[in-house]
This record gives C-alpha cells, sequence and structure tokens, in this order.
C-alpha cells in the first residue's frame, strides 16, 4: 500500500518565542496544536490521532493527549531525534490511509536554551543503553560526532571548510527577512571561518541555534483538506531509514538519507531534479552536505561544489534550502529541527514563504531530517510534498 | 601552533551485564573484541548475541591493539581542556571510539598508525585510548 495522494498536511504552525522560561514544555506543545489547528481551520475536537516524540514530557501520548484534552483512537510515539516528526508525517499518512484516523496532530516543544541542553554537552539517554560503555567515558558529544563526518568527507573528497560555511552564507541569506530568528544578520564565509572552531573542523557558525520553541502539524485526509479553506498540500512519498556503525564497518560519509531518499522519491515516482524547494536538515552545516549527496541532489563527493558560490540561495542559486533560515540561524526547537524543515515546505508549496525567499511555481517540496548523530547511529526521513 | 594532550577526567562507563569480561582486560593492558563462533564475523561493540548470525556463541578475542585513525575532531571549546574523539579502525577489521592520547593533538591525521594505550576513569575503570605509533 502506498500512501501517495492519501493525505495532505492541512495546518502548521511554528511558535514564535525562541526563549521561553516561563512556559512549561506542555504548555508550548499546546499552544504549537493551538496554532496548527487555527491554521487549518479545524478544532480540537476533530483530532483522533497524536504523534510526539521524545521532547513531550512523560510518557509522551499519555501524558500530552490528558494535558491537552484529546480523545484519541490512534497514538505514535516514534523517536527517532529531530527526524521524528517528519517521520511523524509518513505515519498519520499510513494510519489514515488505513481508515485508523481521519485528523492526526502532530506536536513539538521544548526549552533547551532555558535548560542549558544543547550539542556542546554529553547527553545521557538512560540506563542499559549498549554502546555507553564503550563510548561515554570519550566524550562524545553532538557537535564533536558530526565533526568527525566532516573530518572525514574533506579526507575522502577534499571538501573544504569555505564550501561547508557557504551553507551557513545561504541560510544567512533567507534568515535576515525572517523577524522571528536568532540570527538575522548576513554572514559572509570569511564570518563563519574568522569563527571560533568548537570541534575541528567545525567553527561555531557551522553549528545551528539552541532555542526554546515548537512547532505542530495537522495533517488529515484528502476530502477534509479539500474542504478547508486552505491551499491544499498533498503528501506524495515518505522513506525512513536507520543508520548505525554497522557492526564496526563504519562508513561516515553517507547517511541514511540515501535510503530514506531513494524510498520517498520512488513513491512519489519524481527525481531529485523535479524539486523546486527543499528543506534539509541543518544540525550542522556538513549534515546538509551528506543528506543532499544522498539524495541525490549531487553526486557523493561533488557536495562542495554543489553548496559554494551560493547554490543553496532562493532567487540565485540551483536549489533553494531552508528559506526560513533554517536550524543555523532561525529555530531549532528542543534540539530536534524536523517539525521547521515541514513547516517552511508546506509555507513554500502554498506561496506563503516570505516574498523575497518564496520560490515561483513551487509546486513539489522535500523536507529531509536525520537525528541522533550522523557519527554513530541516527535516523532519516525523507517526505515529498506536492501543492494540490 | 601546538595542543599537547592533557589528562582528561574521563567519565565511568557504566558496564551492562556482559561487559565485565572487557572492563577486566582493560585494567589488565588488554584490549578485546567479540568474535562469533558460528559464523566467523569479529563485531564492535561487544554484543553477547552476535549481530551477523543471531548466534549466542560469541567468544572474547584479543586484539593486537593496532590500528589506523578512521577520523576524528579535536573539541576545542566544549570541554574545560582539548581533547581529541576518534574512530580506530582496528587491524582485525572493525572500527571503535576512542581518544588519541599523549601527542601533540594538532599533529593527529587520518589513516595516521595508532597502538592502545590504557586511562583510567575517574572512579578506576579502564579506557582503551590510541597514541601514534
Ligand atoms: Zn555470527
Amino acid at each position: 500500500m502506498s500512501i501517495r495522494d492519501k493525505a495532505c498536511i492541512a495546518g502548521v504552525y511554528e511558535h514564535p518565542t525562541r526563549k521561553a522560561p516561563d512556559k512549561s514544555v506542555a504548555q508550548i506543545h499546546a499552544e504549537a496544536a493551538r496554532g496548527a489547528l487555527a491554521d487549518a481551520g479545524l478544532s480540537l475536537a476533530d483530532v483522533d490521532s497524536y504523534f510526539c516524540a521524545g521532547d513531550a514530557p512523560g510518557l509522551g501520548p499519555l501524558s500530552m493527549v490528558e494535558y491537552m484534552g484529546l480523545n484519541v483512537r490512534h497514538m505514535d510515539s516514534t523517536d527517532t531525534g529531530g527526524s521524528s516528526y517528519i517521520i511523524h508525517v509518513s505515519h498519520a499518512a499510513q494510519a489514515i490511509a488505513a481508515g485508523k484516523c481521519d485528523v492526526a496532530l502532530i506536536t513539538l516543544g521544548g526549552r533547551t536554551r532555558s535548560e542549558g541542553v544543547s550539542g556542546a554537552k554529553v547527553r545521557n539517554w538512560g540506563p542499559n543503553m549498549p554502546d555507553v560503555p564503550y563510548e561515554t567515558p570519550y566524550g562524545p558529544l553532538t557537535l564533536n560526532q558530526y565533526a568527525m563526518v566532516a573530518m572525514r568527507h574533506m579526507h575522502e573528497f577534499g571538501t573544504t571548510s569555505e564550501q561547508l560555511a557557504w551553507i551557513k552564507v545561504a541560510a544567512s541569506h533567507h534568515a535576515q527577512h525572517n523577524p522571528d530568528a536568532m540570527l538575522k544578520n548576513v554572514v559572509t564565509v570569511e564570518d563563519v571561518l574568522n569563527a571560533p572552531m568548537v570541534a575541528d573542523p567545525l567553527h561555531k557558525l557551522d553549528c545551528c541555534v539552541v532555542s526554546d520553541g515548537g512547532g505542530a502539524i495537522v495533517v488529515t485526509r484528502p476530502e477534509i483538506a479539500g474542504s478547508l479553506n486552505r491551499p491544499v498540500v498533498k503528501v506524495r512519498g515518505a522513506g525512513e531509514a536507520h543508520k548505525g556503525l554497522n557492526a564496526g564497518r563504519v562508513d561516515m560519509t553517507t547517511s541514511g538519507a540515501a535510503w530514506s531518499g531513494a524510498s520517498a522519491f520512488a513513491e512519489a515516482g519524481v527525481k531529485p531534479a523535479d524539486i523546486k524547494y527543499a528543506s534539509i536538515y541543518d544540525s550542522f552545516t556538513i549534515t546538509v552536505l551528506v543528506q543532499l549527496e544522498d539524495l541525490g541532489f549531487c553526486n557523493k563527493g561533488e557536495g562542495g561544489r554543489f553548496v559554494a558560490d551560493g547554490g543553496l540561495i532562493s532567487g540565485s542559486g540551483h536549489l533553494p534550502f531552508n528559506t526560513d533560515g533554517g536550524g543555523l540561524c532561525n529555530n531549532h526547537p528542543a534540539n530536534r529541527g524536523g517539525v521547521t524543515k515541514v513547516i517552511e515546505a508546506v509555507r513554500q508549496l502554498r506561496g506563503e514563504a516570505h516574498q523575497m525567499v518564496q520560490v515561483p511555481n513551487c509546486d513539489l517540496a522535500l523536507a529531509q531530517g536525520t537525528g541522533g548523530s550522523l557519527a554513530t547511529r541516527h535516523g532519516s526521513a525523507t517526505l515529498i510534498l506536492e501543492r494540490g | 601552533m601546538a595542543t599537547i594532550y592533557e589528562a582528561r577526567t574521563m567519565q565511568d562507563p557504566e558496564p551492562n551485564p556482559g561487559d565485565t569480561p572487557y572492563f577486566e582486560a582493560t585494567a589488565d593492558g588488554r584490549l578485546l573484541i567479540k568474535r562469533c563462533n558460528s559464523c566467523g564475523e569479529v563485531h564492535f561493540y561487544p554484543r553477547a548475541v552476535c549481530p551477523y548470525c543471531q548466534s549466542a556463541d560469541t567468544q572474547w578475542v584479543e586484539s593486537g591493539g593496532r590500528g589506523e585513525i578512521y577520523s576524528f575532531s579535536i573539541t576545542r571549546k566544549a570541554g574545560p581542556i582539548p581533547y581529541a574523539i576518534a574512530f580506530v579502525t582496528l587491524d582485525e577489521g572493525v572500527a571503535m571510539m576512542t581518544n588519541i592520547v599523549d601527542c601533540d593533538l594538532d599533529t593527529i591525521r587520518i589513516g595516521q598508525r595508532v597502538r592502545v594505550v590504557f586511562k583510567p576513569t575517574e572512579g578506576g575503570y579502564v579506557m582503551p585510548c590510541f597514541a601514534p605509533e
């Protein structure tokens, strides 16, 4: 069974906050949910299924369904880190296609900035993890794990810091038009290279922002989406993948996007050249580069040349990406950027992106996410969306 | 520029059941990996059940402790002192996370030959690290 054309995204909402020390995490989720339902023109009573991941407090759906006053007949708490919410859109489409629900609500929310949680600290995911005794003493941080991918990519393919810097430059060109963005100043390649080296070869500006915030997505069946007074955005294809250390046969320069992308393109019946706009998870500049290669926007090893000289800048580059400023400049709520990737893709397909970055005649868009650690183990999710 | 290695306070590994022989060996100055007696494949990190064939007949074997750096990064700002995290591909064919130690961190290169050395954690465990040959 394919999910192609079985479901639509009817509502999205990006919480405008970037610092919310006085809000609870549950409150941020609920405010995001209210925003997305209002955007769709639906109400709390219309929701019959709920999706969340590890940022939701307590037992995920059990805590949040109660807090928000939902009445659901389907729940999913798949957690693949920052890519979770892209996978949730796919799982919601599957559940809708299977008749398990009609209106699916996906939420994310967190206070990572207020709580001082960032990729520069050793994360503790709890007891019984099989890898921890063999890794944690060595000081693995999100930061240095992605840095090892960049180092290996440079070694194998000659990728340069200048090329990686262009990814931040492109994001900053877009963020200048987003009043909610954390970093609104346009930066140059020199600015990135002159920023402090935090984990070789990544500079401070190769990293995403740390923000409080949240977001929500409403997925529904096409008949319902068509009855609402909003542009229709159809789910055309999706894929998900896991990539790990392969029991010690390590290959850091290929991500799970190689498989999630292939699945999504096959289901959608389109190819990378058909995509008018791409949201690409940008925890770090290297994350973008590896995913672009693995999705097939360029060949493996050619990502550096693909992104250089403004290749990703809307209006002048060959592939407009992250026109909200992305995680690199705008927002990375709960250290999980998947939800904002879907939201900006929906804005582009509706023609509701900022006019300075709106892609003309944007009829096909892609949202790509990874979550976890690109170097060790991560989830990858690819979603292809189409203007109705 | 030089960034001479300084001893870093290492967190304890918090072993799970089944990990004990590995850390008894490191305390004794030996690095163990796992080999499956059913399919013959070696794997890392060590598991009780073979990830290639699901056999429970996996055996600890001693590594020669030599290999080459697959990738690395010097964490400059996030810790109290700079340190080099890395993956080293052992001559037995499996790669493991580690720290590169006992050298000028600014001279570390991918492909560099390294040998195992052993460094204590804060609670008295011993972790295999690697130094240039
Ligand atoms: Zn086996």
